[in-house]
């Protein structure tokens, strides 16, 4: 069997504050581990040698669906599969419950958590890897060594926000709450990832993240979501995209939201959208922009070329979603 | 180095019983289920949430136990593990009811986690929709039932949850003239694999038992400058650790060729190939060992495709070896192939590529090694060909072959994959005998992809030539294969690759050229359809566009050039029986073909494509005298028979069948029958599972000696009766006269008479093959078969044209499998191979790294980066079968669990020429492969 390294004793706290104490104590050596989904994993392919495990899944703080008049608070122990089939989220925050039900498969939908999504590590087909398959590679910048093998002469690591929740919670302009012995700040998403694939986050060593804020959508937000995948389960995505703007009655649109993910280390928005009569002319001009805005990396296995010509196409079908009724998934 | 960290106690709730174990916090969930509290029905497939074999469920909800710290399961949470699915007092669940009565249970090794998963649905649903289904079970995957079984199981199930009969199931009677054979009975190991206690090897931990870990090469080509194991031999709780100077005898599968080590001596040729083991209390600390162990490499430059390998000046894998990089050249001309060109009304040239491909089982390889103070060895394996394993154990161990034993427990899947004797084999004896304890090696996914022995890539270049009549007059066909590190079964794959082409539809000439060349990859070998799926695939494109060049329809073309039943095919093949033409009807009218193809409309189209395969080999892999496959039947007083036989169930289901065999022919049920079958001390000899050889070879033994026995139990009861014994006959449980039915006795008392009449009953069968058969001519024997199955598919596909994905809708499968003994098993193996052969055409690809910082090595080895198929994807399956009654095949039965792969994959090609008028010659059809062979045409159509 892959193994995991015994480096390391497991917490179970059963309050927020004992969890932000230990992991004030261990700083960088404590890991939280919420679904374990990526986390163990990752564990087993030896990318973390934590010395101690804080697991949150005994933090009844951290879970519940609030749905507010102004904003819907989404607890970071919310289940994936909750997502996807709570009802309340499917009428209000469509796209979430679309991308969250295209997430990885059955079981680990019901393991993964939304807190473990927003926080998902980076990957790349050159990290996601065993220890000795990785030392036969010579390591990379993410971890134990000194190049990237994807952009071979870059200084900084570019694996791939692979979270499908990601685009979504940042085109509909969600904030995450994050608590730590020093108190709770409210961050917007969008300050939340940074550039960088070695950690994409800003989240502090004694930090956890506790709540998803989303403002709850006008009448008139139309949103989707789509994604690019060979199989109909269990692949994370290839690409993925979230869609949201405003329609009135005249069929015109305003302000669009794109974001894009799946590429590179951060999810990207596609900014200076144009607004006006929705159309497919206006469709083709914010798709001819996405695609302008996309540069896939190898470090997805699939071919590069393809996955940018997959841009404007899936903006077509994200649009076509938004209008009507959701289309199916892409799958072979 | 290592911190050791305390075990902490956990309270687990787990099928209602709350145990107290005590576990590492390094332990996932899956460990302790399966290691501490024995609950082996859990399985391991992946270890990393990427195949679903590990599901249990928690409070309901189906998890990924491999997934789950167990230290971080909230207590008092109720885990339910497959053996807890049953009743009280064992009254199966209606989902295990339900895949034991649909055949879904084949190696069954991803079934626990698929029941436990189909169990949530139907909790929360219980009239699922097909969409349903699939959704619920894609975290599942099954590499052996092509998922057809396993949807009608969920259907069944949920009928059955509802209080009905589940009548929907085909309930097929016996075949005409049979009480058992020909209708849908349950397998032999169903009952076991639906309950979680068929016991794989894995699921054997004998006590005092270590475990083994090998360390692997990280180089593609390199020479061993010096092993320095030391540090690790004084790790604590290091036993034994072991280089490749202590076990040099070379071996392989094929005599001739033997030229691997059980570990690496000198020179390594493949990253992932082993170079030194260890065994040591637990793999924890085995694997810090193997940390310790000091390998100086002097890196040598790589080949790593056969052009590369056999270019002048080409570093050479086995320096001094005569051939250099060639493993094996074949070059065969029959007729004058030259002058059918030349004077061919029409011509069509290709050039073809196959990707190389993994078998993929959801088993991982396990060895478990015990060897005793008397000088016994026992290996435990999880093998296709325990008796090869046999044999490559005594010669690289020097140890008398009376002296070894091999065990092969239940199988999770193999497809060829576990058909060659292993280093990991050899190095698990070594390491007991070493140590005098138990040691077991159980590989992680990723070393399965290294050990590989996968479908191999060819290059494959056709020109084929027909008259104005459409009679085809010629084929020539050169083939380049990559054959990896060592020779494997290569020399047969080279001769297979241009064997097995010439029926069912027959050219008048051919020449083919095979060369086989030594790359720095991991060794190909057979998979499903050995050596000649790859051609098959470019002579059916070659055929399709044969068609359309003579304005003949596909069909219509293979129909004129059939060689039909009765014949010998160009190169000396007799052909025997032969429902080929039918298979072609079948499939012709079951898809609407007339209709239907090329007007379905841009983007959507039918393929047709036609295939024949081997039902065993004429000649056993060592030559020798004796029989292929020996069978020993024994009955007693009980009522009940034994019988015993070498062959290797690997899921196929051939214990099912020589209890079905059994039972027919002596009045049983084939539930009285137990079968004890690959365990080389209580088994006659049987070569293995492979080349398609079980059902015909061990069922003809099978019936010689169950027939020795019925003669035997006729004339004790005709005697009791006092009637002629040819007028006695026998049902399941019951010998009777035919004069007058009402007068018999029940089987067990006519096994009484016997037994007083004649002495212990006891027979044996054994299969010879017919030593005449094959060509004239060197390499004629290769290729030759007692009898060949035959297949035609059509496949119905929807190209999208934006995105470039081939969406399989349906695919229309007709097979000759002679006479099916069993058609519900049949079936099985024609939607298993169905489904592998789309998959391969679809997505798989063994991908390596040609440049970067270390070429050759494995792109992405495990079940995330090498995709395999889910539930959700899978196309709709049609099986029909066609039975030819073969004259030799016992009771007319040839093969079915290879010979249904080899159309899918040129049908689907077909199929997308006909959707969108692109050619794809190149295997996998990826997307971005298919965007761009349109882009390149012009036909993107839309935006
Ligand atoms: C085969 C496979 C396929 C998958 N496919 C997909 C896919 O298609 N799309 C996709 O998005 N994901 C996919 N995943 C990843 C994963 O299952 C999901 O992203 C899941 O939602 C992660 O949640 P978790 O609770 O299991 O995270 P964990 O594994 O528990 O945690 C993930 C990371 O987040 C951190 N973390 C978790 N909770 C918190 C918190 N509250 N505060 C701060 N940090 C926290 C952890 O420390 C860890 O670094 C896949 C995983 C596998 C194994
Ligand atoms: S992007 Fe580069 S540095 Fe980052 S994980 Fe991949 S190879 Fe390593
Ligand atoms: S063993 Fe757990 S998912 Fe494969
Ligand atoms: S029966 Fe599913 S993997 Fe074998």
């Amino acid at each position: 069997m892959l193994r995991i390294a015994p480096t390391f004793t497991v917490a179970t706290p059963t309050t927020l504050a004992e969890a932000l104490a230990l992991k004030a104590t261990h700083g960088e050596k404590a890991a939280l581990v919420a679904g374990g989904t990526d986390f163990v994993p990752n564990l087993k392919h030896g990318l973390h040698a934590p010395e101690v495990v804080i697991s949150l899944g005994g933090l009844d703080e951290l879970r519940g669906l609030d749905f507010g008049a102004e904003t819907i608070a989404l607890g970071a122990l919310v289940g994936i599969h909750t997502l996807a089939t709570d009802a309340r989220i499917a009428s209000v925050l469509p796209s979430l419950a679309t991308a969250a039900g295209l997430i990885a498969g059955p079981q680990l939908r019901r393991m993964g958590t939304l807190g473990g999504n927003v926080c998902l590590d980076t990957r790349c087909v050159y990290i996601n890897q065993s220890e000795s398959w990785r030392s036969a590679l010579g390591y990379c910048l993410k971890k134990d060594g000194d190049t990237c093998h994807v952009t071979v002469t870059g200084k900084k690591c570019v694996a791939a926000a692979s979270n499908d929740t990601a685009p979504v919670l940042l085109s509909l302009g969600a904030c995450v709450e994050l608590a730590s012995p020093r108190g709770v700040r409210t961050l917007p998403l969008e300050q939340f990832y940074v550039h960088d694939g070695a950690r994409n986050t800003v989240l502090a060593a004694d930090e956890i993240l506790v709540r998803v804020l989303v403002p709850r959508p006008r009448e008139t937000r139309r949103m989707a979501f789509e994604k690019l995948r060979v199989r109909g389960a269990i692949d994370f995505p290839l690409l993925n995209l979230a869609l949201a703007f405003d329609l009135d009655a005249d069929g015109v649109l305003t302000a669009p939201e794109l974001v894009i993910s799946a590429i590179a280390a951060r999810p990207r928005r596609v900014r200076a959208l144009p607004e006006g009569l929705l159309t497919d002319a206006l469709v083709d001009r914010i798709a001819a922009l996405a695609f302008d805005a996309t540069r896939p990396l190898t470090n997805i296995n699939a071919d590069v070329e393809w996955r940018r010509d997959m841009v404007p196409v899936l903006v077509r079908r994200a649009f076509a979603a938004a209008r009507g009724p959701q289309s199916p998934p892409f799958a072979c | 180095m290592r911190t050791p960290t305390p075990h902490a106690l956990l309270s687990l709730t787990v099928n209602g019983d709350r145990h107290v174990v005590a576990a590492a916090p390094h332990h996932s969930l899956l460990e302790v289920l399966r290691y501490d509290l024995g609950l082996t029905g859990t399985k391991q497939g992946c270890d990393k949430g990427d195949c679903g074999a590990c599901t249990v469920l928690i409070d309901g909800e189906p998890v990924l136990a491999c997934c789950t710290l167990a230290a971080t399961v909230r207590p008092g949470a109720q885990i339910t593990t497959i053996e807890g699915l049953a009743g009280p007092a064992g009254r199966l669940d209606p989902v295990q009811e339900a895949f034991d009565r649909c055949g879904a249970l084949q190696c069954g090794f991803c079934q626990p986690g698929m029941m436990l998963s189909a169990r949530a649905l139907l909790n929360r649903d219980a009239a699922p929709s097909d969409t349903a289904i699939r959704e619920a079970l894609g975290g599942n995957l099954c590499r052996c039932t092509g998922y057809t079984q396993i949807f009608e199981a969920v259907k069944l199930a949920a009928a059955l949850a509802r209080g009905e009969s589940g009548a929907s199931i085909d309930p097929t009677p016996p075949a005409e003239g049979y009480t058992v054979l020909g209708a849908r009975h349950r397998k032999a190991d169903g009952h076991g694999k639906a309950t979680g206690a068929a016991v794989y090897t894995d699921d054997f931990n004998p006590p005092r038992m270590l475990h083994a870990k090998i360390l692997r090469s990280p180089h593609a080509h390199a020479r061993i400058v010096r092993i320095d194991t030391s540090r690790a031999a004084a790790l604590p709780g290091v036993f034994a650790v072991l280089t490749g100077e202590a076990l040099p005898r070379t071996y392989g599968v094929i005599p001739w060729t033997e030229d691997e080590t059980a570990l690496a001596i000198d020179r390594v040729r493949f990253v992932g190939e082993e170079v030194a083991a260890v065994a040591a209390v637990d793999e924890e600390t085995a694997n810090a060992a193997l940390r310790l162990i000091d390998v100086e490499y002097e890196p040598l430059p790589p080949v790593l495709t056969p052009e590369a390998a056999l270019a002048p000046g080409a570093p050479e894998l086995f320096p001094g070896r005569r051939g250099g990089n060639l493993t094996k050249h074949v070059r065969l001309d029959f007729g004058d192939v030259d002058a059918a060109l030349s004077n061919a009304d029409a011509l069509v040239e290709g050039e073809y590529f196959f990707e190389g491909t993994a078998h993929a089982p959801i088993e991982p390889h396990c060895a478990i090694a015990e060897y005793d103070a008397r000088g016994l060895l026992t290996l435990h394996s999880a093998t296709q060909i325990p008796h090869y394993v046999h044999r490559t154990l005594a010669k690289t161990l020097d140890l008398p072959s009376e002296r070894v034993r091999v065990v092969q427990p239940a199988l999770g899947g193999a497809f060829g994959g576990k058909s060659d004797p292993f280093g990991h084999e050899i190095v698990a004896a070594k390491l007991a005998m070493m140590t005098g304890r138990p040691v077991k090696i159980l590989l992680t996914r990723e070393e399965t992809f290294y050990t590989h022995r996968g479908r191999h890539p060819m290059q494959m270049h056709m020109r084929l030539a027909a008259n104005a009549e459409g009679r085809l007059t010629g084929l020539d066909s050169k083939i380049l294969i990559d054959g990896g590190a060592y020779s494997s079964f290569g020399l047969v794959t080279s001769y297979y690759s241009g064997q097995l082409l010439t029926a069912p539809t027959g050219f008048e000439t051919y020449r083919f050229d095979a060369s086989r060349a030594f790359t720095n990859k991991p060794p190909c070998g057979p998979k499903r359809g050995h050596g000649s799926v790859q051609p098959r695939f470019a002579f059916e494109i070659q055929l399709d566009k044969m068609a359309e060049k003579l304005g003949l329809d596909p069909i219509e073309l293979r129909r004129r050039n059939d060689v039909g039943p009765d014949t010998t095919t160009v190169n000396g093949q007799r052909i025997t029986s032969n429902g080929f033409l039918e298979c072609l009807r079948v499939v012709e009218q079951a898809s609407g073909w007339r209709e239907r193809r090329g007007k379905l409309g841009f983007g959507r189209g039918l393929g047709v494509a036609g295939s024949c395969y081997i039902s065993g080999t004429a000649y056993p892999v060592y030559p020798n005298e004796m029989p292929q496959s020996g069978v020993q039947v024994r009955l007693d007083r009980s009522g009940r028979a034994h019988v015993m036989c070498g062959a290797s169930d690997i899921g196929q289901g051939s214990d099912s069948m020589l209890a079905y065999i059994v039972a027919e022919e002596l009045g049983l049920r084939p539930d009285d029958i137990r079968v004890t079958s690959s365990d080389t001390d209580l088994s006659p000899v049987d070569l293995g599972a492979y080349s398609s050889r079980v059902t015909f070879m061990a069922g003809n033994a099978c019936r010689e000696a169950a027939s020795a026995l019925s003669t035997l139990v006729r004339e004790a009861v005709a005697s009791k009766l006092e009637v002629p014994g040819r007028e006695v006959a026998c049902t399941p449980g019951r010998w009777f006269w035919l004069g007058d039915p009402t007068r018999g006795m029940d089987t067990r008392e006519a096994f009484v008479l016997a037994e007083a009449a004649h002495g212990t009953l006891g027979a044996t069968g054994g299969y010879r093959t017919d030593k005449t058969l094959g060509g004239p001519y060197r390499g004629g024997t290769i290729g030759a078969s007692p009898a060949y199955s035959f297949t035609a598919h059509v496949a119905e596909v929807a190209v999208d044209v934006e995105t470039g994905f081939v969406n399989v809708k349906k695919i229309w499968a007709a097979h000759d499998c002679g006479f099916a003994l069993n058609p519900m098993i049949v079936e099985g193996q024609i939607a298993g191979s169905v489904y592998m052969g789309w998959a391969e055409a679809v997505m798989e690809e063994h991908a390596f790294a040609y440049g970067g910082p270390n070429p050759g090595l494995l792109r992405g080895p495990n079940l995330l980066d090498y995709r395999i198929p889910t539930t959700v994807e899978a196309p709709e399956i049609e099986c029909h079968i066609v039975q030819s009654i073969d004259p030799n095949g016992p009771y007319g039965a040839k093969e079915a669990g290879e010979g249904p792969l080899h159309p899918v994959l040129p049908a689907i090609a077909n199929a997308i020429y006909d959707a969108v008028g692109v050619r794809l010659d190149r295997l996998p059809f990826h997307p971005w492969r298919v965007r761009e062979a349109l882009r390149a045409a012009g036909r993107m159509g839309g935006r």
